[in-house]
């Protein structure tokens, strides 16, 4: 039974020091989905059931990505538990995704017996092998002995520094022996030093460079997300009246309806950011990695700008882009010392001439699309539910999560976010069917809030087993389907680069066919409540029906297929290839 | 440019397949990689011979501080340091020629370690030119098979205090 009292010093199970261990660092959710090689961990989760909520996701990687939703809108390490062999690979994508877009994760594998390790036993998979490059940590546990310790390890090397996922594997015979847990063994991390701040030296270097720049941006990431420095941001720019562009994984972390924010910059980012970056003579790149969908050609990228690029990762200075100076800090800690500076003696440069430059850029060529009367197009049913959202007051508290393709362009223009954490999507590895889960996994954090699945028909598809997780959790996650019976944005690129010659993008039966697949009825099998829209006239109703429903819910929205999300620099081009029609 | 990177990493299961892992998905070209256990018994030092220029080897270098169980990462290239690559070498001997062969062992200070009536195997160790060159020698007599350990260096007690690169 649950040992209430956790300095308990007699005899356990592994499988319970391991669930005891995720309770002492504040997991209060687990997404685990049992098999034979995990189910002693299972038994030991309905001992604990009063200390730790049990979500059973209906495949493995729906609960990955589900850790990685609890993980964005928290800040804190989602879990997630698969078994061995499949239900470990299942968990191959939600890593290398966590990886790429630094989310802290601690995912449990079962392994087979350790005594059969090697041997090719049913459901084996080298686990620990597969995920060395596609996580920040990984352990084989050897000894019982050593779980106490290795969890309290991971979820310090998952949350510190860069975050990222950590993986356990755990031999089944590991889970079943008795030992005395020792809950205060130390860390054994002699490479690990996450903590970098900025030196004095540097920051003279850069206040030195601030001070002289004329044409200034800041260009900041999901850096500013993870070490929570958003209200240092705001401080930073609102003193030195500097503009604000962010990376896919930035937004939220500057109000994008405030005077400075140039909102995303990059391949499907607003002119007016790409112009900034392109004219800047100095851009402050704070927690970012020059990812080639911000940068296009990197040789142009701001090819006229110095570059200060501060982050906590070493290896991404001067990685893809050279840096006049390049800082190894955390960037809420260097923001708040170039703050401090700016207190001390204030910026006198005057910014007027470039402000109004970026306001005309901006009046020019805002983001934009032209609605077809008697129709939804995606973009506008995004506009019209965030306006929709924002006249409740409920903009700070509603979460947006997404798939991957058109529809994430379009969420990420048309949604403008005023805070941070409210914005889960898939960046960096652009993995399809992230949204619902995540989506799952988020309002598992913040059961009060409003948690909206903005996705597409082919990456809902992707998870749409979730569904069954949110009816048998009671989870009431909304799902805006933008459903254009295609695969948009390989779509668009066929469009753009391949005469519109459709290789295996269209998802329907036909264009005299009713759309396919009838999600409605599926919905209806899942016993989720869902409605279809398709007239413009009917799409207020049916997003106030959406947002006020008590459960889950599904809107699907049927709009053409014809829209592509623009403005576009494509891959490996510059600011001078945009395409803004 | 070739480059020589000596590594402390935590002696755990796993570590060299990672670091070679890491290194290869990477795209980086490694010549040589030796690995063996320190005075200490939780620690191995990997030394490694990477080639390419000075940005890469600082991804190179990064991207191994990088690896958790990596504990530090010391470019000694620049440095003051010794080198060694040992090599034993099976060598075709007939009777006739040993007197010879011998001549050439002693100028290059390796030993014999096993002769049988048709070739010999010889020990020897030195830095990467060295060993070479001897293998040049030795190759008109008919080299039968050899193996190297890959270099591995320390950095001379003289500059040990100097530039080291801890995460």
């Amino acid at each position: 039974m649950a040992q209430s009292s956790s300095s308990s010093t007699g005899p356990m199970l592994g499988a319970d020091i391991l669930v005891e261990a995720l309770i002492r660092e504040g997991a209060d959710v687990i997404f685990a989905y049992p098999g034979g090689c995990s189910m002693p961990i299972h038994q030991s989760l309905t001992r604990y059931k009063d200390r730790i909520r049990t979500v059973l996701p209906r495949q493995e990687q729906g609960g990955g990505f589900a850790a990685e939703g609890y993980a964005r809108v928290t800040g804190r390490a989602g879990v997630c538990l698969a078994t061995s062999g499949p239900g470990a690979t299942n968990f191959t994508t939600c890593l290398a995704d966590a990886k790429m877009d630094s989310l802290p994760m601690v995912a449990i594998t079962g392994q087979v017996p350790s005594g059969v390790i090697g041997t090719d036993a049913f459901q084996e998979t080298p686990m620990v092998g597969i995920a060395q490059p596609i996580t920040k940590h990984h352990y084989l546990v050897q000894r019982t002995e050593d779980i106490a310790r290795i969890v309290k390890e991971a979820f310090y090397v998952a949350q510190s520094g860069r975050p990222g996922p950590v993986l356990i594997d755990v031999p089944k015979d590991m889970q079943n022996r008795e030992v005395v847990p020792d809950w205060n063994a130390p860390m054994n991390l002699p490479g690990y030093r996450p903590d970098r701040k900025i030196s004095e030296a540097e920051l003279d270097r850069a206040m030195e460079m601030i001070r002289s720049a004329r044409k200034p941006v800041i260009y900041c990431g999901g850096g500013i997300t993870s070490s929570g420095a958003w209200n240092e941001l705001r401080e930073f720019a609102e003193k030195t009246r500097i503009p604000v562009t962010t990376t896919l994984q930035g937004i939220g972390n500057f109000p994008a309806e405030h005077y400075l924010s140039l909102h995303m910059l990059g391949m499907h980012g607003t002119v007016y950011s790409n112009y900034a970056v392109n004219d800047a003579d100095l851009l402050l790149a704070f927690g970012v990695r020059f990812d080639d969908r911000v940068t296009g050609k990197l040789e142009a990228f701001c090819q006229h700008g110095k570059i200060i690029h501060i982050d906590i990762d070493p290896s991404e200075l001067n990685k893809n882009k050279p840096a006049q100076l390049p800082v190894e800090s955390d960037i809420r800690y260097a923001l708040g010392q170039l703050n401090k500076r700016l207190s001390e003696k204030p910026l006198n440069s005057d910014y007027t001439g470039w402000l109004r430059q970026i306001d005309q850029w901006r009046e020019e060529d805002p983001l934009r699309f032209d609605p077809i009367p008697g129709k939804i197009i995606p973009q506008q049913a995004i506009q019209v539910l965030w306006e929709k959202v924002k006249k409740r007051g409920w903009l700070d508290r509603t979460i947006v999560t997404t798939g991957v393709g058109q529809h994430q362009m379009w969420a990420a223009q048309f949604w403008k976010f005023n805070d941070p954490r409210l914005w889960v999507t898939s960046g960096g590895l652009g993995s399809m069917g992230f949204g619902l889960p995540s989506a799952m996994g988020a309002q598992l954090a913040y059961p009060d809030r409003l948690v909206i699945d903005v996705d597409g028909d082919g990456s809902f598809i992707m998870n749409i087993q979730e569904l069954a997780t949110l009816k048998a959790e009671n989870i009431p996650v909304k799902v805006l389907l933008l459903n254009n019976q295609h695969l948009g944005m390989v779509m668009q690129w066929e469009d753009r680069f391949y005469a519109s010659n459709r290789a295996h993008t269209y998802l329907g039966l036909g264009d005299d066919q009713p759309p396919y697949p009838d999600f409605v009825t599926i919905c209806k099998g899942f016993g989720i409540e869902s409605r279809n829209v398709s007239a413009d006239k009917d799409l207020d109703a049916a997003l106030e029906e959406m947002i006020t429903s008590k459960g889950p819910y599904v809107l699907n929205v049927q709009v053409p297929h014809q829209e592509h999300v623009l403005p576009m620099i494509p891959s490996n081009m510059t600011v001078k290839d945009m395409i803004k029609s | 440019m070739r480059h020589l990177l000596s590594a402390l990493v935590q002696n755990q299961p796993g570590v060299l397949a990672q670091v070679a892992g890491m290194l290869a998905s990477r795209g980086y070209n490694i010549d040589s990689l030796a690995v063996g256990e320190t005075e200490q018994a939780e620690l191995s030092r990997m030394t490694f011979v990477v080639r390419g220029d000075d940005r890469v080897l600082d991804q190179v270098r990064k991207q191994l501080e990088k690896v958790v169980t990596v504990v530090q990462v010391h470019d000694i290239s620049s440095e003051a340091f010794v080198e060694r690559d040992l090599m034993l070498v099976k060598v075709e001997a007939p009777p006739e020629r040993r007197g010879e062969l011998k001549n050439l062992i002693d100028i290059f200070r390796g030993r014999i370690v096993d002769v049988s009536r048709t070739a010999m195997m010889i020990e020897i160790s030195g830095t990467e030119n060295k060993v070479q060159a001897f293998v040049d020698v030795l190759r008109p007599y008919g080299i039968i098979e050899l193996a190297r350990t890959g270099r591995i260096a320390l950095v001379r007690s003289s500059a040990d205090h100097r530039e080291t690169t801890d995460k």
